[in-house]
């Protein structure tokens, strides 16, 4: 058998580049693929009876007075709600969330506002009465880390700071909320 | 000296139109360059609730005469960088943008070597190979006899 020719070096830099570059784009492929999936597989777990930990947030409040981090609220049952000023659905829920916020003390509704103006944010806060504590989500990044596809949406988050009960998609209702509040142990 | 007069009025007639937009922008314009957070697509082609109070928002800013990349700015600082049409170009943004740049400039040179390694190979070998006088020898025989 003839001896194989030396191969140029220039060849092979060219092939290492193009293999990198091509294990490269599908690396960030699959990052995609999986940090798009985890909303709905969150969602998937929840429904099959699981409990998986809720994606952990730091975001600004509302009203300026610094920040909301999530694991602060650890000990303690939380509703988290997703809204925008310019959602329908959303101003028919809001003083639905208040009235819980008000009748379950030790219940946390905690707001996300997102995809929205600051401003819009602050005057439907005003509007509707709510004093329970509101977020912005500026870049959406909670958003989809929850997997949320539309507005409203709602989630429950036992003491040990992960999802219960069941992902509510569109409006809530008083029946759902005392349901969420009791699977959290809230009487 | 007409040459750089030349390239000076090209420079003029491509920045003059830019600078205008810039400096008074058209809602049109700003549609074209931004993107509605819910669907994901251009301004222009959304008729989602939020996209309708961006219009409001962007022609309130423009009235108040605004700058194009000062309305820009302020519709990042609500929505995000993700609001842009075009990523900026910083961090690891300017990966969007090198990348092509690099991947045909690359795939230029790579070509061209490619194109150059395969002419030589058709002309054959370049420098004429020193034989002993042996094998010359032997050639000339082996030659003749495929001549006979």
């Amino acid at each position: 058998m003839a001896p194989r020719p030396p191969r140029n070096p220039l060849t092979t830099a060219a092939s290492i580049v193009a293999v990198t570059l091509v294990a490269g784009l599908f690396g960030l492929l699959a990052w995609r693929v999986a940090t798009t999936a985890r909303g709905s597989s969150l969602a998937a777990a929840l429904a099959e009876g699981d409990r998986p930990a809720a994606p952990g947030f730091e975001l600004p409040l509302l009203d300026g007075r610094g920040t909301l981090d999530l694991a602060d609220l650890k000990g303690r049952p939380v509703v988290l709600n997703f809204w925008a000023s310019w959602c329908e659905p959303c101003k028919a829920e809001a003083p639905r969330l208040q009235a819980a916020a008000e009748r379950y003390p030790d219940l946390v509704v905690v707001g996300v506002n997102s995809q929205d103006f600051e401003g819009d944010a602050r005057k439907f806060v005003s509007r509707y009465g709510v004093t329970y504590r509101n977020v912005h989500d500026r870049s959406g990044a909670v958003l989809k880390k929850f997997g949320a596809t539309g507005f409203p949406e709602t989630w429950f988050v036992d003491r040990d700071g992960r999802l219960a009960f069941r992902r509510i998609e569109g409006e809530v209702t008083e029946a759902t909320l005392a349901q969420g509040a009791a699977a959290l142990g809230v009487r | 000296m007409r040459r750089l007069l030349l390239i000076i009025v090209a420079a003029l007639v491509v920045a003059a139109p830019a600078a205008a937009s810039e400096q008074r922008p058209t809602l049109g314009e700003l549609e074209a360059e931004v993107m509605c957070p819910t669907c994901k697509t251009l301004l222009e082609v959304s008729d989602a609730p939020v996209a309708e109070r961006m219009r409001v928002f962007i022609r309130s800013r423009i009235a108040a005469g605004d700058t194009k990349s000062g309305i820009k700015d302020k519709l990042v600082r609500q929505f995000g960088e993700a609001v842009l049409a075009s990523p900026p170009k910083h961090g690891l943004n300017l990966m969007v943008w090198l990348a092509p740049m690099a991947t045909l400039v690359g795939g230029c040179v790579l070509l061209a070597w490619l194109g150059q390694r395969a002419s030589r190979r058709r002309a054959g070998p370049e420098e004429a190979v020193d034989l002993d006088a042996d094998t010359e020898a032997a050639i000339a025989l082996a030659l003749a006899d495929a001549d006979r």
